[in-house]
């Protein structure tokens, strides 16, 4: 396998943007990236997107985005693993040019929300449509009765749960690409309206619109054109039951733990190594369940070892320095290759407020559904 | 839900039949052509019961469209003893009564008002015992 590198990166603001098509929104995040790379040529092209269909009616859009960003004949692949879309079309990107297939391979997320009007029913897709949805079971409601057995199992509080988004909104309010920058306290966290207990709207990521880019090449090529290097030391994917109710323990996330397990096997890393890492933190409760699957804490302590701070900027794993999906925004198929930028950022020290300090080697874990998929990425700075 | 659909899942649905594989004796509802345990492929025709156990559950204030005039509802995931599990709504009580652990007894309820093609759908739903 050859070794692989980032050369590019880009990514549209993330926020509700009105005046932006899904096509406007996948170009100016592509441009930005082959900006960035200083290379115009494209070999092939991947764009995860979790639900063009549902969201803005259109299917279609790996050649509709290609003809649009002036990629005349290029291959191209639109990827779907719901919320984890844009991270398996990066790992596919890799997988392209490790195999000495491409050299230089453009690697995207993106999804335009605002135009539908029922998005919750579109997001629901992502669960078991015939045995979840159907039934009433939003996604809100699905990770509540995640949050629910894990309050009864471990004693975690309410009070836990919210300090995930006080602590990602206070990331935010320092990245100048996130849809909500500004802080909330704890007690505007428990206080605003319940959406589906005990998840109320502030520990739910919002709708939003985004997309984002990053351009892969061989490591080879980056090293001669960039001061900072960074490349991709290992790739994990991992499927789980699509209905939350099959899982013989719904307080776990298997398909993390498993991405994850594999990613460290691929880069031979422990979880000791990583200096800063983005979570899927759809819910407070994922943020808290995952870094417990990435073993970061011991199964069950997640509540207190948020609370002590460790997850802070500062703290022993800086965790969501972007502000997480809560503050930072979830255009859903978008949001895998966001974060991978973030740690892309924290790696080449371009981070600003929110750098992490000598952050050498970072972690990216993107999640489907209720957690039946998942992909996670190592990163690090080459020597 | 298409009346294609409703009709395609009514034994299911409306009965709660589900099936037994023959290989390991794991209990499957709904139905499935292979088993996820064993990867046996012959099963038995096994009826649920229709009692059950709360394992978790969450009072929903906003819902999908379908459901907007509903709310709030309980989602729970409710086990039966054979092991199977199942996600629905636990209705017709104060949401304060509801709590892990507690028995509910399923019953055959309207699911999801006239959709697009002006069918109803029916299932089960769970009602505290
Ligand atoms: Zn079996």
């Amino acid at each position: 396998m050859r070794e692989v590198g980032i050369i590019g990166a880009g990514l549209t603001r993330f926020k509700e943007h009105w005046d932006s098509s899904l096509r406007d929104l996948f170009v100016e995040a592509a441009l930005k990236a082959i900006d960035d790379a200083e290379t115009p040529e494209i070999d092939s092209m991947y764009v995860g997107c979790m639900s063009s269909g549902l969201f803005v009616g259109q299917e279609h859009i790996g050649p509709l985005l290609a003809d649009y960003l002036g990629l005349k004949n290029v291959p191209t692949v639109r990827v779907e693993s719901a919320c984890a879309s844009g991270a398996l079309a990066l790992r596919l990107g890799f997988m392209e040019i490790a195999s000495g297939m491409s050299d230089i391979v453009l690697v995207s997320g993106v999804e335009k929300m605002t135009d539908c009007d029922d998005p919750t029913s579109a997001l629901a897709a992502a669960a078991d449509i015939e045995n979840e949805a159907f039934f009433g079971a939003t996604f809100p409601a699905l990770y509540a009765l995640i949050a629910r057995a894990h309050m009864d199992r471990y004693g975690t509080t309410r009070e836990q749960l919210a300090a995930v988004s006080v602590k990602n909104h206070k990331n935010g309010a320092k990245n100048p690409d996130a849809q909500f920058q500004r802080e909330v306290s704890l007690e505007t966290v428990l206080n605003s309206f319940m959406v589906a207990d005990p998840l109320t709207l502030l520990q739910c990521s919002p709708i939003t619109d985004g997309a984002a880019a990053i351009i892969l090449v061989p490591l080879d090529m980056v090293k001669k054109m960039k001061d900072r290097v960074v490349k991709i030391t290992g790739s994990g994917v991992a499927s789980d039951t699509i209905a939350l109710h099959s899982r013989k323990d719904i307080t776990s996330l298997e398909a993390v733990r498993l991405a994850g397990e594999r990613a460290y096997k691929m880069a031979g890393r422990k979880p000791e190594d990583i200096d800063v890492c983005e979570v899927h933190d759809c819910f407070s409760i994922a943020e808290l369940i995952v870094v417990e699957e990435l073993g970061f804490v011991e199964k069950g302590n997640s509540g207190r070892f948020i609370e002590e701070g460790n997850t802070e900027i500062g703290g022993r794993i800086p965790v969501n320095t972007s502000g997480g999906l809560k503050a930072k925004g979830h255009p859903v198929g978008a949001s895998g290759i966001a974060q991978v930028i973030e740690i892309y950022k924290q790696l080449i020290g371009n981070a600003e407020e929110r750098q992490v300090k000598n952050a050498r080697i970072g972690m990216a874990q993107n999640m489907g559904g209720t957690g039946a998929s998942s992909v996670v990425h190592i990163m690090e700075v080459a020597e | 839900m298409s009346t294609q659909k409703i009709w395609r899942e009514r034994i299911g649905r409306y009965r709660l039949i589900g099936q037994k594989c023959k290989g390991c004796g794991k209990v499957l509802f709904p139905k499935r052509l292979i088993c996820p345990e064993c990867g046996g492929r012959d099963f038995d025709e096994e009826q649920m019961p229709d009692v059950g156990k709360i394992v978790t559950y969450t009072t929903v204030y906003v819902g999908p469209k379908f459901l907007e005039l509903d709310t709030p509802y309980i989602i729970a995931v409710i086990e039966f003893n054979n092991g199977v599990r199942v996600t629905t709504q636990v209705v017709d009580v104060d949401p304060k009564e509801v709590s892990t652990g507690k028995e509910v007894k399923l019953v055959y309820r309207k699911l999801q008002a006239e959709g697009k093609t002006g069918v109803i759908a029916y299932g089960y739903k769970a009602q505290l015992v």
